[in-house]
């Protein structure tokens, strides 16, 4: 009796641990929906933006949520960055390429599939990962603002400390470091200015 | 007491009602050309290093446990392989640009350095995966100069 007790129980177990995984995905649907929704909010927001100016509008936008990413970074604040990050994927999946020449649009395209894969990791990792996918997402939109071009002035900054040197983009001269936040805050120097 | 009972017995009819359901095995046996073992020339000993230790879920050809014939483990192993494929695929390598073979090689370095892969979930039943410290160096060392390649 006892053994026929301990094996039920053990099936017991496996039934409810089954259960659990599929709740799980349940979940993960869940917030896929979710997600799906905030997008086409940012999408329409965009669209109207976009008609109000001739230059590209989307590319703005997607500067501005690189900023505000980096800000968190800046302020050491992961949760913050977790949002903008997802902010930030929207944003390059509502970019448009049509409007450029083949050459660029195959570019541009490489470009923002590799970004948005940052910024998606971005979006749900601890503020180490955040960061080193924030290095490889300052390359990427760089190489994307030197085709669309921008109406900002943004500066090129450069810290040799994190990860054998790394590059990322601001709007304003003075360093705030994105790599390092409080821990060394000023740490770098401006590379460049573009515009 | 009869409620035990027949708690345990719905457990067991489920049990044995989830077994029946299929699901999809990885296992393509033809190697693309995409493959990054074709694409690139590696040595055969990180050949064997990466295979033992990554192919099963960044590849299309996943070398399965016995246990995977029992559910619900095959639908928890499906959901890693799935989930790994999307993150990087060996066997589909020569199919993403430049600049995201030179991401990938990026982030592949960074797990390795920071013993993040092979997952220890992973590990714990497969010892064969563990990189030793030298291996670790070793793979690190070529992927380092596969991303140099590239730039």
């Amino acid at each position: 009796m006892k053994t026929i007790k301990r094996s039920i129980g053990s099936v017991a177990l496996a039934a409810t641990l089954m259960l659990t995984v599929s709740c799980k995905d349940a979940s993960k649907t869940e917030a896929t929906t979710t997600s799906e929704s905030t997008t086409e909010n940012t999408v329409a927001s965009q669209e109207s933006v976009a008609t109000s100016d001739k230059q590209d509008a989307k590319a703005e936008v997607i500067l501005k949520d690189y900023f505000n990413l980096k800000d968190a970074l800046v302020g050491d604040d992961g949760e913050k960055a977790k949002e903008f990050g997802a902010t930030l994927t929207n944003s390059l999946k509502a970019f448009e390429v049509s409007n450029y020449s083949a050459d660029e649009q195959t570019e541009l395209k490489e470009i923002i599939e590799d970004a948005t894969e940052h910024a998606e990791h971005i979006a749900e990792s601890d503020i180490k990962h955040q960061r080193e996918h924030f290095k490889t997402l300052s390359k990427d939109i760089t190489d994307m603002v030197a085709i669309t071009g921008t109406k900002m002035t943004l500066y090129e900054q450069f810290c040799p400390m994190y990860d054998r040197g790394s590059a990322w983009l601001s709007t304003k001269e003075e360093i705030r470091n994105p790599y390092h936040g409080s821990a060394m805050l000023k740490c770098g120097s401006v590379q460049r200015t573009i515009n | 007491m009869k409620v035990i009972k027949i708690i345990a017995g719905i457990a067991l009819f489920l049990f044995v009602a989830i077994q029946f359901f299929p699901t999809d095995r990885n296992e393509s046996y033809t190697v693309p050309p995409s493959d990054f073992m074709l694409v690139n020339t590696v040595p055969i000993d990180i050949q064997k290093r990466l295979k033992a230790s990554c192919y099963d879920c960044h590849s299309n050809l996943t070398a399965y446990p016995w246990y995977n014939k029992v559910q619900p483990i095959a639908w928890f192993l499906e959901d890693h392989v799935k989930e790994g494929k999307a993150e990087l695929n060996f066997s589909e390598w020569d199919t993403y640009s430049d600049r995201r073979k030179r991401s990938k090689l990026r982030s592949i370095i960074k797990q390795i350095e920071n013993d993040e892969m092979p997952l220890i979930s992973y590990t714990y039943l497969h010892r064969e995966a563990i990189l030793s410290e030298e291996d670790a160096n070793i793979i690190i060392n070529f992927m380092n100069q596969l991303k140099d390649s590239l730039q």
